[in-house]
């Protein structure tokens, strides 16, 4: 804890060698009595603790790093350097249009990339991440609606494997979430959607490759299901790097998409954001699209806010999201050109099947072995739990400590005993094979020295957690020495 | 092929196990009608030298014009070590810590910043990040109506003191939940919040009042008076506050008789650059009785097998991806490198460091707004006690005058004529620590011009007969 390094009068005097100005205008009764309880650590003993403590990280930049659905590939080191040039980093929010064309440049061919890959009419680039994208798409969806006087449009329909986010979307724009069920074969069982579509479907929420890690084969039919019925289509772009530059969720009828930045286009994912999830929409939608958006009128770059946009959605952020993650993906977009994007969808899927192949052939069980995988694929270990009694957590534990970085762990929660594996395109062959390697010593070790598995990692800096101590004895911040 | 690792050689070995003779047919089980084509209009790929040039053209392109511009974002130094750390790899690309034991150094980093950020607000916990200071706001609004129990009405008190864009950000969020926003207006001599606006609402069904600290007039708020009047009308109290001003103001935990309830803000001025409004962060902390109902991730303290302590992710239940439509939000990724920044700015500042920072900010403000009163008809319309942002009236009209001072290379300050057209040619200015005292010169001299040049009439330049 760097706490526990604190020495009272201990000061950042290289930061801060002026004089406490007195604050002879505000009242007494206004001001703080004593500093806040902030850590007093010198300079080099802060850099020294933080040093240490990313060394306890995995990370993509130390390890393979498969989290499927979370498409960790290289972070191309160009794209935080050129966000990061110091034009970009003293821009005010703010500034004047005469002061900001060189950055609005870079956003407004963003934005028409982005149409183009996605096959959509327009896009925005104001959500912060995957989740404030739904939001926007299904206030959107809502929108449109209300503006016909539609209103009797309470549901959205989401896939049982959906990610969480999807029905919580729904609800945060009001409507009720309701789910349909996938069939065996992965797909959507379409008998069961044509059963609860109707004059109450608002929309439905599809990711496609879905989260089972295969095409949804049918999804034209679904769409001309869900559109005679008066609903619209909702593209969750969390699997969008499968399908980059091969397949555009506008052709499949989506009317309205987000996608996930830090996913498809490498910007960072900082150990939990910030992401960056930007909305595209069909023509009906359009007028709906979250502001700020940048315009070009034939000379100059300028902003559409709600004063030109009046049938916005609104505002999800103060300014214009998450604009640094956004320069990362503009110059990740131009580093790759539309080449390079065919190539993210052609190389993920065969780094997918290739170890998926692989690790059948070792006696892993694939959850839907006919299929053919997208860029991610799930294995279940029920075989194994069963007959084991090691499951799905003790090997992504043991995992660990051949350092590798577990995959998706018991997602979706459909597939028991499930790993969602993702390698993305920026891993060798070497290091696919590695991983297969690693997975049968794991199984090896599961039949002969089922404990060692069991009581895995055993090599991190610590061991398995206590989970409910943490949610039963709450102890959310230092309160000093005990 | 950019970032591809794959030799011809690996390519054939690897189509032949799986068993196809082209990458084509992995996508075999795509409809044929649905598969695009080239993508020409998408620019072809550049190599890093050339997409280089092309950035720093861009980013040269926008000057860097002299800052006396804030209204939600401010420019502050960040020391050096700051980003260095933080864009280390280990923290740049980790993700969302689920394995628990293999993100110990993200998790710990979280729980410390847990801990400053209720050290610095008073409060009882914090959690992880939301996106911003604006829709962590809408976040607040969303927990005090769930929170307060006695409350039946969804609407909420929201001054007119508040930031607009955070105004415009919480309805955009909340209106799909039925919630209201019903604003009170301000003091037209203080630039406080009008108390007798307030009091029309007294005895009302309302979730929560709004407390904004300093408000967005750079204003004080009589912070414990709002706080006790929201207590006694069965309301929730939200602090909106400025982090920096946390540290020397009186934190939201200890406002009025019991403390504000929820207290959120933008996290932008702990070492976040301006950087074109994001990534920034959002924060929420709370009392411990409300931390049910806080959205987004939280970190907790526990032990490991061997009784070793360590952290990890908890009261994941009220999560999206647990808790799917009966979650707190729909939250999931959130701001985790800001926060890395801010937790490493924090822990080299120190209290006392930040204090400082604050205390210089607010001299510089004051300097500058006094410098510019000095010229004619420049005035400062409110009355009461200010941190580090002031209003001042100009004798033109704000739009030509921050205009003219642009062509300059000067930020001279935000527009208050769209929002509050009853200030007139208002505009709020700020001058953070950066600012030199020639800096602030260089201003004065700018708007005087630009006074002399706007309001001169005619015949003051007909030669004296």
């Amino acid at each position: 804890m760097i706490y526990e390094q604190s020495r009272s009068g201990r000061q950042a005097t290289a930061q801060t060698n002026f004089e406490m100005p007195a604050l002879p205008d505000i009242p007494q009764e206004l001001l703080r009595e004593q500093p806040a309880g902030l850590p007093e650590v010198s300079e080099m003993q802060a850099v020294r603790h933080y040093t240490r403590l990313s060394q306890k990280n995995f990370s993509i930049d130390t390890h393979f790093y498969p989290l499927g659905s979370c498409t960790m590939k290289y972070n191309p080191r160009a794209c935080n350097s050129l966000a990061s040039l110091p034009g970009f980093l003293s821009r005010h929010p703010l500034a004047p249009d005469t002061h900001s064309q060189g950055f609005m440049a870079c956003m407004h061919e963003l934005q028409e990339i982005l149409k183009h890959v996605t096959g959509m009419h327009a896009v925005s680039l104001s959500p912060a991440a995957g989740a404030q994208g739904e939001f926007a798409g299904v206030a959107m969806i809502r929108a449109y609606h209300d503006a016909r006087g539609d209103d009797a449009r309470t549901e959205i329909l989401v896939p049982d494997a959906a990610h969480g986010t999807n029905p919580a979307s729904a609800v945060m724009c009001g409507y009720k979430a309701r789910e349909i069920p996938t069939g065996q074969d992965g797909d959507i069982d379409l008998e069961a959607l044509k059963e609860v579509l109707g004059p109450q479907t608002a929309g439905i929420m599809l990711t496609n490759p879905s989260t089972v890690g295969v095409f949804e084969r049918r999804i034209k039919e679904i769409a001309g299901l869900v559109h005679d019925a008066g609903g619209l289509l909702y593209y969750d772009g969390a699997n969008l790097n499968a399908i980059l530059g091969k397949v555009r969720p506008g052709d499949m009828g989506f009317d309205v998409i987000h996608m996930n930045l830090h996913k498809t286009f490498s910007t960072p994912h900082g150990g939990g954001g910030p992401g960056a999830g930007p909305v595209g929409v069909s023509q009906r939608l359009e007028p709906y699209l979250p502001v700020p958006m940048v315009d070009f009128d034939g000379s100059d770059y300028v902003w559409l806010t709600e004063k030109e946009r009046s049938d916005t959605i609104g505002r999800l952020s103060a300014f214009a999201g998450n604009a640094g993650v956004l320069l990362r993906a503009y110059v990740y977009a131009r580093l790759l050109g539309r080449e390079g994007m065919h190539r993210v969808a052609e190389f993920s899927s065969l780094n997918a099947n290739y170890l998926l192949k692989r690790l059948m052939e070792a006696g892993f069980d694939a959850a839907y072995p006919e299929r053919r995988a997208s860029h991610e694929f799930i294995l279940t270990l029920k075989k194994q739990a069963k007959e084991l009694g090691v499951n799905t957590m003790d090997f992504a534990k043991r995992m660990l400590d051949y350092g590798v970085h577990a995959p998706t762990t018991y997602f979706p929660l459909l597939v028991p005993e499930c790993l969602l594996v993702e390698p993305t395109e920026t891993e060798a062959k070497e290091d696919l094979d590695d991983f297969v390697e690693i997975m049968k010593t794991i199984k090896q070790e599961a039949e002969t020295q089922p404990e060692l598995v069991k009581q895995a990692p055993h090599t991190m800096p610590v061991r398995r957690l206590d989970d409910v101590r943490a949610a039963r004895e709450l102890d959310l911040a230092w309160k000093g020495q005990e | 092929m950019p970032f591809i690792p794959h030799t011809e050689e690996d390519i054939q070995e690897m189509l032949t196990a799986i068993g196809v003779d082209s990458i084509d047919a992995l996508f075999d089980e795509i409809p044929d009608e649905l598969r695009c084509g080239e993508l020409d209009e998408i620019p072809a790929g550049m190599p890093e030298m050339e997409v280089s040039r092309l950035m720093q053209g861009r980013a040269r392109q926008d000057g860097q014009p002299l800052c006396f511009l804030g209204a939600g974002a401010y420019d502050h130094h960040i020391p050096a070590a700051v980003w260095q750390l933080t864009t280390r790899g280990e923290f740049y690309t980790a993700y969302t810590p689920y394995q628990a034991e293999a993100s110990q150094g993200t998790l710990q980093l979280l729980y410390e910043y847990q801990s400053m950020m209720t050290a610095l607000t008073g409060m009882d916990v914090s959690n992880a990040s939301l996106y911003d200071g604006a829709s962590a706001l809408a976040e607040a609004v969303l927990m005090a109506v769930r929170g307060n129990r006695k409350s039946k009405s969804g609407r909420i008190l929201v001054p007119r003191t508040l930031h607009p864009l955070y105004r415009r950000v919480t309805h955009s969020i909340v209106r799909n939940q039925g919630i209201e926003l019903v604003e009170i207006d301000y003091d037209s001599e203080s630039g406080q919040v009008d108390l007798s606006s307030l009091e029309q609402h007294a005895g009302e069904d309302f979730a929560a009042l709004v407390i904004p600290q300093p408000n967005f007039f750079g204003v004080l708020e009589n912070t414990d008076r709002l706080t006790d009047w929201a207590h006694a009308n069965g309301m929730l109290a939200i602090a909106v506050v400025n982090p920096l001003a946390m540290s020397i103001l009186k934190p939201a935990g200890e406002w009025g008789e019991s403390g504000a309830d929820i207290c959120c803000g933008e996290g932008q001025p702990m070492g976040a650059p301006l950087a074109s409004g994001g990534p920034y962060f959002g924060f929420l902390c709370c009392r411990e009785k409300l931390v049910r109902q806080m959205p987004g991730r939280i970190i907790g303290k526990t032990v490991d097998l061997d009784g070793k302590p360590g952290y990890a992710l908890t009261l994941q239940a009220r999560e999206q991806h647990i808790r799917r439509s009966k979650a707190t939000s729909n939250i999931c990724t959130n701001q985790g490198l800001m926060v890395t920044a801010a937790t490493i700015h924090m822990a080299i500042m120190g209290g006392e460091g930040l204090q400082r920072v604050a205390a210089a900010c607010h001299a510089n403000t004051k300097k500058l707004a006094q410098t510019l009163c000095d010229l004619p008809q420049v005035e400062s319309p409110f009355t009461g006690p200010v941190f580090h942002e002031q209003v001042l009236r100009l004798p033109l009209a704000a739009k030509d005058a921050l205009r003219a001072l642009a062509a300059h290379n000067v930020l001279g300050g935000f527009d208050l004529s769209d929002d509050y057209p009853e200030l007139e040619n208002a505009i709020l200015v700020c001058a953070t620590e950066l600012r030199s005292d020639e800096e602030i010169e260089q201003y004065r001299s700018k708007l005087e011009r630009v006074i002399a040049a706007q309001v001169q009439t005619p015949c003051q330049l007909k030669p004296d007969w």
